[in-house]
């Protein structure tokens, strides 16, 4: 299955001594969307640090569209085409926008897409273009998430990990990151989407992993986990 | 009025020798997380080189170019065999800087004697610049003109180049750069070369003012350390006001109140760890 986004089997990781993630196994397929659910402390942006590179795991097997990945820095990981919207957001703050957007900025080489550029970036987001000379810290919350977003699509990856990019915004701005993520995914991106937004989560994802202090509590398509909010008070606890 | 002024231009050419020092000190505290004590050893080793390299009948200007080259490979070496060893060590690393100071320390001792030894003058900077009644060392102008052109060069290298905003990503967030891509670790050896290179011809230009001397090395150490507590954790600007500022204090401060001169050294630098952790013009906290 060399077309698997990512296939992450047997992932384990610890802070110190105490083992944070146990055994954890699934599958992005090519031009989905994983949606990675938990309650709080679940595990899901250790996760996400562990496929980047940020925080040391072992796993059985980490492949990226069937390349190891496993053991690698998270600059060499990025440069095989993963992209991360952090938590946090976590822009450059004493960057300019324009800087924040060119700093990492690079070509896709399996160019089975169009390569996102800047001219894309300030087509799909005017706003940035009329602050790119401003330093990034100085814009607002909503602003830094497209900024962040925007930064790691500027690295034309071929799997994003978007680690809770509706956190702290308001409503309206939630909608047009929504929007966004449906249109990333509906041109064919590899998504894997942590979110403490049910709604949103199951609204975008194929796919849904929960996990639970570390452990998978259930793997399975989105539609049945929507139809079935018995479940989703008993793996999450809020709807 | 005369003694306000001459202390005045004391203090900017004291303080552009404190910015030559502090600026790579500042990057590399900044990017690479290492407090790297051995720096005031660069500049005094750097002196020593650039004055045997006098003695050994090459102009200043060459000495200056020969200790910025040499001390810049010693920094290369350490960075490659024994900061990279021991890199995510933080402590590892201040201590192992610490060690090399005193080595280096040593060696000076035990090659250019504890004799202080004054870095002859280029013969075209000699002489003072009169106005008036006053008149003021030539050569102080000069390292004056010198710190205010590295610092555009270094403004020029970090805010306008695409090496500059990498070096800036890693100072604001290094884990975040890495994840974009960035490949730090060849951003590391750079910027610490950068910094050596500056302290060790920062010192053979210093030379002429302050001397050589067993000990110079930990007379600039601290006064650095200040500098970039003041000005803050990576900031060329804040590099560039923090020297400025303590190069004012220091010359005012000796002639003023010598008995109190290292009291008010370090005071705006406990003011500013209190009211300011992260300096002036920086981002992270100490």
């Amino acid at each position: 299955m060399g077309t698997d986004a990512l296939v992450i089997s047997g992932l384990n990781a610890f802070y110190g001594e105490s083992h944070v993630l146990h055994d954890l196994s699934f599958t992005v397929k090519q031009g989905q969307v994983l949606g990675l659910l938990g309650r709080n402390g679940a595990g899901k942006t250790t996760c996400i640090s562990a496929i980047i590179g940020l925080v040391r795991a072992n796993a059985t097997h980490l492949e990226l569209f069937g390349q190891s990945i496993a053991g690698l820095s998270p600059e060499a990981i990025s440069l095989k085409g993963v992209g991360l919207v952090p938590q946090g957001r976590r822009i450059f703050p004493s960057l300019t926008v324009y800087e924040n957007l060119t700093v990492a900025a690079r070509r896709n080489r399996s160019a089975q897409r169009a390569d996102w550029t800047l001219d894309d970036v300030y087509t799909a987001f005017p706003r940035l273009a009329e602050r790119q000379r401003q330093l990034a810290g100085s814009l607002s919350g909503g602003e830094q998430q497209m900024l962040a977003i925007c930064r790691a699509l500027m690295t034309n990856p071929q799997l994003i990990l978007f680690d809770e990019p509706s956190e702290g915004l308001a409503p309206q701005i939630v909608a047009e990151v929504a929007a966004v993520l449906k249109r990333l995914r509906d041109s064919g991106l590899s998504i894997i989407l942590v979110e403490q937004n049910i709604k949103l989560a199951l609204e975008i994802a194929d796919e849904v992993v929960v996990l639970n202090t570390g452990y998978i509590a259930h793997t399975g398509a989105a539609s049945s986990l929507r139809a079935d909010s018995q479940r989703i008070e008993q793996l999450l606890g809020v709807y | 009025m005369n003694f306000w002024v001459i202390q005045g231009l004391n203090g900017l050419a004291f303080g552009s020798l404190l910015f030559i020092l502090a600026s790579g000190f500042s990057l590399i505290f900044g990017l690479m997380r290492i407090v790297n004590l051995s720096h005031g050893a660069y500049f005094m080793l750097g002196a020593y080189v650039g004055l045997s390299a006098i003695d050994a009948g090459v102009s200043f200007w060459v000495a200056i170019l020969i200790g910025g080259l040499a001390i810049s490979v010693l920094g290369a070496i350490i960075e490659r065999f024994i900061l990279r060893r021991l890199s995510g060590q933080p402590l590892a690393q201040v201590l192992v800087t610490l060690g090399i100071a005193f080595i280096i320390a040593d060696a000076c001792v035990w090659i250019w004697t504890g004799d202080p030894r004054p870095v002859p003058m280029p013969r075209e900077l000699a002489g003072a610049f009169r106005v008036q009644q006053l008149a003021f060392p030539i050569y102080r102008l000069f390292v004056i003109g010198v710190a205010f052109t590295l610092a555009a060069t270094l403004w020029f290298l970090l805010e306008r180049s695409r090496l500059g905003a990498m070096i800036r990503a890693g100072v604001d967030d290094l884990s975040m750069a890495r994840a974009m891509g960035i490949r730090t670790s060849l951003l590391f050896p750079v910027v610490f070369c950068l910094g050596s290179a500056l302290a060790g011809a920062g010192g053979v230009l210093a030379g002429p003012i302050l001397s050589v001397y067993p000990g110079l090395d930990t007379d600039m150490l601290p006064l650095a350390l200040v500098v970039v507590i003041l000005g803050g954790i990576g900031s060329l600007l804040g590099a560039f006001i923090g020297s400025l500022i303590i190069g004012f204090i220091y010359s005012y401060g000796q002639a003023l109140f010598p008995d109190l001169a290292y009291v008010i050294l370090f005071l705006p630098m406990v003011l500013v760890l209190t009211l300011r952790p992260t300096g002036l013009f920086g981002r992270q906290a100490i």
